[in-house]
């Protein structure tokens, strides 16, 4: 198996803060992989060090053999990677159309765009209904899927999601992991960060445990749904 | 009825221009909530280009308002210069508090920059005629040509700024940085060449609220942005600071307050006036007559 994403021995400081301290975890071609852990264990930030957003300290990611740190975070996107912030963060004035639009923000060419925007609104429906109300006034569900189908405009290779089930019902919940099983066996390759670590490691092939920035425990997302320690800490049971 | 039409006439006048500069801080804010406070001195910068650069067309056989195709690229350098110079490395650096106060500072060394200029000076520059005198007749009311291009002129200006903002790549591009910065890094905009052409139709907008503003009063001095400037941004905030529409409207609104106050008030109350509305709206809508939170939930 080709792996897609690599990163190794990764540091991330806010100030004196130290909140990711050497982090070594990958991804390859076509798997999902979730990345769990307790509040400010350091799950988010890694995502946003991998797209750029916060910088790293030292340490190499990269995706395809792209070093990502020399990349404009704007320039990331190109390579194929797409990033689906905490919390949506959809363009709230914007209409559902337009938010899809925007996802495809890099590509120029318009029959692709079309293309890619019927594909999205056949994986999620709901935002076909909805494709002219304006993005703030849909419930947090349909949010998360705009947010995700946004994401999925520019047919990128790899998918970063952060806590895609974050303050949904339980039914929405179960909904949304089914459609990220959906794109999964689609093909794509997906990071997911969740705090919901029984679902997250009920539909990913393989998992990370994050605790306080340092990797405690990796291996088969099976293994880990059984595992005494996991259970304990993150499964409640 | 002749003086409420001809009230009424000099208001949306007043307005317009008003609209126009508070269009520059309500973007500028909108995109890096920044409230630049160099931008009233593009105004000046806009005057002064016009005043130099109108003899150039006439020499060249054309008419005079030309002349503000030159001032717009003049501004728009300014513009894109203050922000490449003065803000993005403050920005980079500092708080809010840093770049507020770095946005005062830029508007005190403009305007004595140009008072040591020595073409310029201390002394106030009188500009000449930009549009054919006279005018016609409605309703028992004469309107002046420059009245009715100001008019004109901005409400195309804004037709097209909209079409930009909705229409286009770039424009919906601003709308996303405005709206939420991270995300829009993450569709692949450059925020910095975004911020980089707000600055640049912001300032070039100044350029032709100078040419409408001049073409009334043809007096040009360092310090005209100032007051200017205050009344346009009192504008955006009445509208709601942010937001292009609101930016319009409270240019019309605090226009016609102006005029209407000065005609059945008191002209030497008219600045009073504008103030007053601005701490009604506040007290009432304090996001401004547009501005509200669209519903979010999560």
């Amino acid at each position: 198996m080709r792996t897609l994403l690599k990163i190794e021995d990764l540091h991330v400081s806010y100030g004196a803060v130290r909140a990711i301290k050497g982090i070594s975890l990958e991804v390859n071609d076509g798997e999902l992989v979730s990345l769990i852990g307790a509040n400010g264990a350091g799950k988010t930030t890694t995502l946003h060090t991998i797209s750029g957003l916060v910088p790293a300290e030292s340490g190499s990611i990269t995706l395809d053999g792209t070093d990502l740190r020399k990349i404009a975070p704007n320039k990331i996107i190109e390579i194929g990677l797409a990033h689906v912030p905490e919390g949506r963060h959809v363009f709230a004035r914007m209409t559902v159309e337009e938010n899809l639009a925007m996802g495809a923000y890099i590509v120029r060419d318009k029959a692709k765009i079309k293309r890619q925007l019927e594909r999205v609104y056949a994986h999620f429906p709901r935002l076909a209904e909805r494709s002219r109300q304006l993005a703030g006034t849909l419930s947090g569900g349909e949010q998360q899927m705009l947010a995700m189908g946004r994401a999925l405009m520019t047919e990128p290779k790899m998918l970063l999601l952060d806590e895609p089930s974050m303050g949904l019902s339980p039914i929405l919940v179960k909904e949304i992991f089914s459609m990220i099983k959906t794109l999964h066996s689609d093909g794509i390759t997906i990071l997911l960060v969740e705090q919901n670590a029984k679902m997250a490691l009920s539909i990913s092939d393989r998992a990370y445990v994050l605790e306080t920035g340092l990797i405690s425990m990796s291996g088969k997302a099976q293994d880990l749904l059984h595992d005494d320690k996991v259970r304990r800490a993150y499964l409640g049971a | 009825m002749g003086e409420f039409l001809q009230t009424l006439f000099v208001g949306l006048r007043l307005g317009s221009v008003y609209a126009l500069i508070a269009l520059g801080y309500t973007m500028v804010y909108g995109i890096i909530r920044l409230i630049n406070f160099a931008h009233g001195d593009f105004i000046m910068v806009g005057g002064y280009t016009l005043i130099f650069t109108v003899p150039l067309m006439t020499a060249a056989g054309m008419p005079a308002w030309m002349a503000v195709i030159i001032a717009i690229l003049v501004c728009a350098l300014v513009g894109v210069g203050v922000e490449l110079i003065a803000y993005r490395p403050v920005r980079k650096k500092g708080t809010n508090m840093t770049a507020l106060i770095t946005a005062i500072a830029m508007s005190l060394f403009l305007e004595n920059l140009a008072q040591a200029i020595p073409a310029i000076g201390p002394n106030p520059m009188v500009a000449g005629t930009f549009f054919e005198s006279g005018g016609f007749r409605v309703a028992g009311v004469t309107l002046d040509y420059t009245t009715i291009y100001t008019i004109a002129v901005s409400a195309v200006v804004m037709l097209l700024l909209y079409v930009f903002t909705q229409k286009t790549k770039m424009g919906r591009a601003m709308r996303c940085v405005s709206e939420d910065k991270s995300a829009a890094i993450l569709m692949g905009i450059s925020v910095n060449k975004t911020v980089l052409t707000t600055f640049a139709i912001g300032s070039g907008l100044a350029a032709v609220a100078a040419l409408m503003y001049i073409a009334q009063y043809p007096s040009v001095y360092t310090t005209i942005g100032s007051l200017l400037g205050l009344k346009a941004f009192v504008a955006a905030v009445v509208g709601g600071i942010g937001i292009v529409p609101g930016a319009m409207l409270g240019g019309l609104v605090i226009g016609l307050v102006e005029s209407f106050s000065t005609a059945y008030i008191s002209s030497s109350l008219t600045d009073t006036f504008v103030f007053l509305i601005l701490i009604i709206v506040l007290l009432i809508k304090p996001a401004g007559i547009l501005g509200k939170n669209v519903g979010e939930k999560v």
